[in-house]
C-alpha cells in the first residue's frame, strides 16, 4: 500500500512546488497549505501503513503481541499539523495585510525593503 | 598551594565584574562620590596581590585553578610570577587612582554609573589577562579587553569621531586578537601544552619547531596590533576620542601594555632567535621613531602624549627583542616608570581640559599659580619622562643605554634610534608639563584652580610614587624589578641601579639626550611646522587608509546583496527547489542509493484508490481554478481526503485534527479572501510555465526516489514497540498517541504549544498595527555630512 | 451567513460543541481525543458562533480574552513540567495520584493537566485568529 501512497505524496508536492513558483501571494499561499499535507504525508508513509487498527491498546492492559499502526509519526503529525495551521493563517494575515498596504498581490512588486534602485549604504561609522 | 589561596584569587578576579554590576546602582545614590566606594575594588585587588610579594620575591611562582571543560584539558587557571605580579599591581594600583579620577572628571555626566561600569569591567578582564594560566583563558580575556576599551572609547557616542574611534580600536585589536588565537592554538599543537607554566618550562621546543616562523608571526599579530606598532599605530591617538580617565588607564598600565606583557611573557620560548632578534628591534624602532616625530607635530596636549605612548611602546619592543639581559632589566624598568609618569600626565592633561577649558598648548599658559599642585605633579612626572632623576624614568633611562651599548654596528644603530627617540620624548614632557603653567596667561582662558581632591589626587599620587620607587631602589628592584626580570628573561637576574649615577657610558649618552632635547625643546614651534608640512606633503596614512578598507567593505557587501538577492521571490523559490532537488538526487546517485523497481500492491482496495483519486482530482483542481471560490473548495478537498486517508490506515486523532483544521482554513481563508481581490489567476508565460512544471516535476520526483527508498529500507520497529510496550505500564495511558504528546514527548509539545501561541500573538499584532502609518526614513549617516577630527 | 436558522441554531450548536470538545479533551489518554484535538473543535464552536451573531457576543462569552486563555495554557503546561523538577524528577514527569470520588477512582495527574493546557493554548490562539480575522468583516 506504501507504493501508491508514495505516488499520491509525489503529486501533493508537484502541485505545491508548482504553486510556489508563481508571482502571486495567493497561490503562494495555496501552496503553502498542500505543502505542509505532503510533507505529513511523506512521514506517516514512511512510518509504514497498517490498515485500520489505532494505535489504541485494548482496556485489558496485555500488550504483548499487538500490532497496531505506528504511533510515532502520528504523534509527530498530530502537532505538525497544528502547527502548520498557525504558520498558514500567519502567512494569510501577513500576505493580507501586506496587500492592503502596498496595493498588490504580485510578489514582483513588492519592492518595498528591497526596491528596484537601491541606495549605497552610509558610508559613516 | 592549599586551597584557601585560589578561592580568594577567584573572588578578586571577579570581583571587578560583580562591582560593575552595582556601580550604576550606586552612583544613582551617591552620585559621583560613589567613585570613593568603587575604588575600594581596586584596593582589594592590590593588597590581594601584594601579599604575593614575599612568595615571589623569593622565586616562587602562585598558582591555581579550577577544571573548566575536562575533555579538553581545558582549564580556569591562573598563575603568578614576578611579570603577572608587576602588572597586576600596577593594574590594580593605578586602577584606584582611575577610578578616583573618573568621579571628579565626569562629575555630573548623567552615564557616569555606566562609565563606572564599563572601567571596572575593563580593569577586570585586564587583570584576568595578566594571570591566566590556561591559553583559552588569556584569549578570552585578551579579547574581553578589546570589547571593553571598544565600550569605554565609544563612551561617548553621540559623536561620530567616537564611533570612528571605537570600532578602529575594536577591528585593529580584536582582529590581532584572532591571529593570537590562532597562534596559540599552533602551540597547543605543536607542544601538546595548553598553558603558560608549562609552556615555560618547556624552553626550547617551540624554537626548534618547523612551525616557529608560523607561530612567531600570528603571536606579533596579536602583539603588534595591541600595543600599536607602526604602521598599525593609528587606533591608539584616535582612541584619544574617549574621556581622559580612559586614555589614562589605557595608556600607561592597561590594554596597549597587554602587548608588551605578552611579548615578555614568551620571550623565553619564542625570543633568542634570530627572527625575534630582528623583527622586534625594527618594528620597536619603527615605531618609536615615528611616534615621537608624529608627537611634534601636535598641539593637543592629549594627542601629544597618545603619540609619545606609541613611541614609548616601540622603545619597549625594541628593547624586549634587543637580546640582552641589561635591555630586558630595562624593558622592566622603563615599563614600570612608564606606567606611572604617563598616567600622571594624562591626568593633568585632562585637568587642565576639565579646569582651563582647553587643551591646545597654543592657547595654554600661565596656570601655574592657578593650580599649583598640578603644576608639580605634572613637572615630577616631566622629569621622569624625561629620564632626569631624582625619579623612577632616570633608572629606566641609564639602563636602557647601560643595555643597548653593546659592540656592534646593530647596537650602536638601535643606540642612536633610542637617543633621538628619548631625546625628542624630553620635548614633549616638558612642553606638556611646562607650556600650559609658565608664561603668561592668554586672555579668554577660563578662571582655573586646582579643583575636587578627586582631580589632582591621582597625579600627586603617581609623581610621589616615581620618587619613591627611585630613591629607595633597593626594595623596588628586590620586590618588583628582580623578580619581574628574571620572569621575562626565562633565568635568573640581578637589578642593582640606583640614582647615584656611576660614571660610564650610560652617563655620557644620558648627557647627550639632555643636550639634545634642551636644543629640540627650544626650536618646537620650528619643528613642529616642519613636520606639519611633511606630513601634508605625504598625506596618506593607514588612518585613511582604515577608512577606506571599511568603505571598501561596504561597497563589496553591497555588490555582492544585489545579486544573491535582487528582490525576487521566483529568483529565491527557483534557487530553492532546485538546491533541495541536488540535496536529494545527487547523494542519491553518487552512493547508489536509488530504488529498486516497486511492486504494485495486490491489495489495493477500490475506496482507497478512490480517496486517493479525489486528493488529486482536489490538488488539480488548485491549480487550474479559475475562481476563488473553486480554489478554496479544491484546497478543501484535498484535505479532506488527507484526513479519510489518516483514518483508514489507523489514525483517527490525526483524522479528526485534520478535519477541524481544514474547515478553520477554509472558513479563514474564504474571510481574508472576500475582503480582498486576491484573484488566484496565473500570468505566467507558456516558456515560463514550461520551466516551473519541470522544476516541480523533477522536485516531486526526487521526493518520490526518496520516499520508495525508504520503503525498501528494513524497518526498525524498536521505537514503535518501546511506546506499545510501556505506554500502558509507566504511562498509564491507552492511547499511545496521545500517550507520546503529553508524556514521552511532553517537552517537545511544551515547546509546539508555545509556538502556537506566538503565532497567534504575531497574527493579532498583523492585525492590530495601525495602516498607514508614516515609515521612519533611514537617517542618513555620511561621513562627509559631519565634521571629523 | 446571517440567515434566522443559521443564528437561531449557532449558540445551541457552539455550546454543544464545546461540550463535546470538553469529553474529548478528557478521554483522551484512553481513546481518541486529546488536547489539540479539543481546542480545534473548541475554536471551531468560537468561530461558528463569531460568523453567525457577530463577534462582540462571542467575547462576552468567552469572557477572558483569547490570548489570555492561550497563556494560561502555556502557563499551566509550564506548571505541569515544573512539578516535577520539584517532585525530584526531572522536567516533564508524568506524576500521579489517585483520589477517590464517590463511588470511582479518579486519577489526577500532571499530564492531565498538561494536556488541559495544550487545549486552552489552542482554543485561545486559534480563536483569537478567527475572531480578529471576523472581526475585519464588519468593519
Amino acid at each position: 500500500m506504501e507504493v501508491p501512497m508514495a505516488f499520491l505524496v509525489a503529486i501533493f508536492f508537484a502541485v505545491s512546488i508548482y504553486l510556489f513558483l508563481s508571482r502571486h501571494i495567493i497561490r503562494i499561499l495555496l501552496g503553502a497549505a498542500i505543502l505542509s499535507n505532503a510533507v505529513n504525508l511523506l512521514i506517516f508513509t514512511s512510518g509504514r501503513l497498517t490498515r485500520e487498527i489505532p494505535p489504541i491498546l485494548p482496556a485489558g492492559g496485555a500488550t504483548e503481541g499487538i500490532v497496531t499502526a505506528n504511533p510515532l509519526p502520528q504523534a509527530l503529525i498530530l502537532t505538525a499539523i497544528v502547527i502548520a495551521f498557525s504558520f498558514f493563517a500567519f502567512l494569510l494575515v501577513l500576505s493580507y495585510r501586506a496587500y492592503q498596504e502596498l496595493g498588490t498581490d504580485d510578489t514582483n512588486e513588492m519592492r518595498f525593503a528591497e526596491p528596484e534602485e537601491q541606495k549605497l549604504p552610509p558610508l559613516g561609522y | 598551594m592549599d586551597d584557601y589561596m585560589p578561592s580568594t584569587t577567584l573572588f578578586v578576579l571577579l570581583l571587578p565584574f560583580l562591582a560593575a554590576l552595582f556601580a550604576p546602582a550606586l552612583t544613582r545614590l551617591f552620585r559621583h562620590n560613589a567613585a570613593w566606594l568603587l575604588a575600594i575594588v581596586p584596593v582589594v585587588i592590590f593588597w590581594h596581590f601584594a601579599t604575593f610579594l614575599p612568595e615571589i620575591s623569593k622565586g616562587e611562582v602562585v598558582t591555581g585553578g579550577y577544571q573548566w571543560i575536562p575533555a579538553f584539558r581545558v582549564n580556569f587557571s591562573w598563575f603568578v610570577d614576578g611579570l603577572s605580579l608587576t602588572f597586576a599591581l600596577l593594574i590594580s594600583g593605578i586602577g584606584v587612582l582611575i577610578v578616583l579620577y573618573s568621579g571628579g572628571y565626569l562629575k555630573g555626566h548623567e552615564h557616569l554609573g555606566r562609565f563606572f561600569s564599563f572601567i571596572l569591567m575593563f580593569m577586570g578582564s585586564m587583570l584576568g589577562l595578566v594571570v591566566s594560566d590556561s591559553f583559552l583563558m588569556f584569549f578570552v580575556f585578551w579579547e574581553l579587553t578589546s570589547i571593553t576599551s571598544f565600550l569605554l572609547i565609544g563612551f561617548d557616542h553621540k559623536r561620530e569621531a567616537s564611533r570612528r574611534a571605537a570600532l578602529q580600536a575594536l577591528v585593529v585589536t580584536g582582529g590581532g586578537g584572532l591571529f593570537l588565537l590562532a597562534g596559540l592554538l599552533m602551540i597547543w599543537n605543536v607542544t601538546g601544552i595548553s598553558e603558560m607554566s608549562l609552556l615555560l618550562r618547556s624552553q626550547g621546543v617551540l624554537a626548534d619547531s618547523p612551525f616557529y616562523l608560523a607561530i612567531f608571526v600570528l603571536v606579533l599579530g596579536g602583539a603588534f596590533t595591541k600595543s600599536a606598532q607602526f604602521p598599525l599605530h593609528f587606533w591608539l591617538p584616535n582612541a584619544m576620542e574617549a574621556p581622559t580617565p580612559v586614555s589614562a588607564y589605557l595608556h600607561s598600565a592597561t590594554m596597549v601594555k597587554a602587548g608588551v606583557y605578552l611579548l615578555m611573557r614568551l620571550n623565553p620560548v619564542l625570543g633568542d632567535t634570530a627572527a625575534w632578534e630582528t623583527v622586534l628591534p625594527v618594528f620597536g624602532g619603527a615605531t618609536l621613531i615615528v611616534g615621537t616625530l608624529l608627537a611634534i607635530r601636535q598641539t593637543d596636549l592629549k594627542l601629544m602624549l597618545a603619540y609619545t605612548t606609541v613611541s614609548s611602546l616601540g622603545l619597549l619592543v625594541m628593547l624586549t627583542g634587543f637580546g640582552h639581559p641589561k635591555a630586558v632589566e630595562a624593558a622592566v624598568l622603563y615599563l614600570v616608570a612608564h606606567s606611572m609618569f604617563k598616567g600622571a600626565l594624562f591626568m593633568v592633561a585632562g585637568g587642565i581640559d576639565h579646569e582651563a577649558g582647553s587643551r591646545d598648548i597654543t592657547k595654554l599658559g600661565g596656570l601655574m599659580s592657578a593650580m599649583p599642585i598640578t603644576f608639580a605633579a605634572a613637572f615630577a612626572s616631566a622629569f621622569s619622562m624625561a629620564g632626569l632623576p631624582p625619579f623612577f624614568g632616570f633608572l629606566a633611562k641609564e639602563e636602557i643605554y647601560a643595555g643597548l651599548w653593546q659592540p656592534g654596528a646593530w647596537p650602536l644603530l638601535l643606540t642612536l634610534v633610542a637617543i633621538v627617540g628619548n631625546g625628542l620624548m624630553f620635548v614633549i614632557g616638558f612642553a606638556v608639563a611646562l607650556k600650559p603653567f609658565l608664561g603668561e596667561k592668554p586672555a579668554g582662558l577660563r578662571e582655573a584652580h586646582d579643583g575636587l581632591v578627586l582631580l589632582w589626587l591621582g597625579p600627586a599620587v603617581l609623581a610621589v610614587a616615581s620618587l619613591l620607587t627611585a630613591v629607595f631602589s633597593s626594595v623596588t628592584h628586590r620586590l618588583i624589578s628582580i623578580p619581574m626580570a628574571t620572569a621575562v628573561e626565562g633565568a635568573p637576574v640581578s637589578v642593582y641601579i640606583s640614582l647615584i649615577p656611576h660614571i660610564g657610558m650610560a652617563l655620557l649618552l644620558s648627557g647627550i639626550t639632555i643636550v639634545f632635547g634642551i636644543v629640540a625643546y627650544r626650536n618646537l614651534e620650528r619643528l613642529r611646522s616642519a613636520m606639519a608640512a611633511t606630513l601634508t606633503a605625504i598625506g596618506w596614512g593607514p588612518d585613511q587608509g582604515f577608512d577606506q578598507f571599511i568603505r571598501g567593505i561596504v561597497r563589496v557587501s553591497f555588490a555582492v546583496t544585489r545579486i544573491v538577492q535582487n528582490g525576487r521571490m521566483e529568483t529565491y523559490m527557483k534557487a530553492t527547489f532546485v538546491l533541495l532537488i541536488v540535496a536529494i538526487l545527487v547523494p542519491m546517485i553518487l552512493f547508489d542509493e536509488l530504488p529498486a523497481m516497486p511492486q504494485w500492491p495486490q491489495d489495493v482496495s477500490l475506496y482507497e484508490l478512490a480517496i486517493m483519486a479525489i486528493a488529486a482530482v482536489g490538488l488539480v483542481a488548485v491549480i487550474f481554478a479559475r475562481d476563488r471560490l473553486t480554489a478554496i473548495v479544491s484546497l478543501g478537498i484535498q484535505g479532506f481526503a488527507v484526513a479519510l486517508l489518516f483514518m483508514l490506515f489507523g489514525a483517527p486523532d490525526l483524522s479528526f485534527t485534520q478535519f477541524m483544521v481544514e474547515t478553520l482554513s477554509v472558513v479563514i481563508l474564504a474571510l481574508a479572501m472576500t475582503r480582498l481581490r486576491l484573484t488566484p489567476t496565473d500570468h505566467r508565460p507558456i516558456g515560463k510555465r514550461l520551466f516551473d512544471v519541470t522544476i516541480s516535476v523533477v522536485g516531486a520526483g526526487a521526493f518520490l526516489l526518496l520516499l520508495l527508498k525508504v520503503i525498501q529500507l528494513p524497518f526498525d520497529l524498536t521505537l514503535p514497540e518501546f511506546f506499545t510496550n510501556y505506554s500502558m505500564s509507566i504511562a498509564y495511558g491507552r492511547n499511545i498517541v496521545n500517550v507520546i504528546l503529553v508524556d514521552f514527548r511532553g517537552t517537545d509539545t511544551w515547546g509546539e504549544i508555545a509556538v502556537v501561541m506566538v503565532a497567534g500573538l504575531a497574527i493579532l499584532s498583523l492585525i492590530r498595527i495601525s495602516t498607514r502609518r508614516p515609515w521612519p526614513s533611514i537617517a542618513t549617516n555620511d561621513p562627509n555630512d559631519e565634521e571629523r577630527r | 451567513m446571517r440567515t434566522l436558522i443559521f443564528r437561531t441554531v449557532a449558540p445551541y450548536l457552539s455550546s454543544l460543541m464545546v461540550l463535546f470538545s470538553v469529553f474529548v479533551l478528557l478521554r483522551g489518554h484512553n481513546e481518541p481525543g486529546g488536547g489539540f484535538i479539543g481546542g480545534l473543535i473548541a475554536a471551531s464552536a468560537f468561530a461558528i458562533y463569531g460568523i453567525a451573531c457577530g463577534v462582540s457576543p462571542v467575547r462576552r462569552a468567552m469572557y477572558f480574552h483569547p490570548m489570555a486563555l492561550s497563556a494560561a495554557g502555556l502557563l499551566m503546561g509550564s506548571v505541569a513540567g515544573l512539578l516535577s523538577i520539584f517532585a525530584g524528577v526531572p522536567f516533564m514527569t508524568g506524576l500521579w495520584v489517585t483520589v477517590p470520588f464517590f463511588t470511582e477512582e479518579l486519577k489526577l495527574s500532571t499530564v492531565l493537566l498538561f494536556d488541559i493546557g495544550v487545549y486552552f493554548v489552542v482554543v485561545g490562539a486559534i480563536s483569537s485568529i478567527a475572531l480578529a480575522l471576523e472581526e475585519r468583516e464588519v468593519e
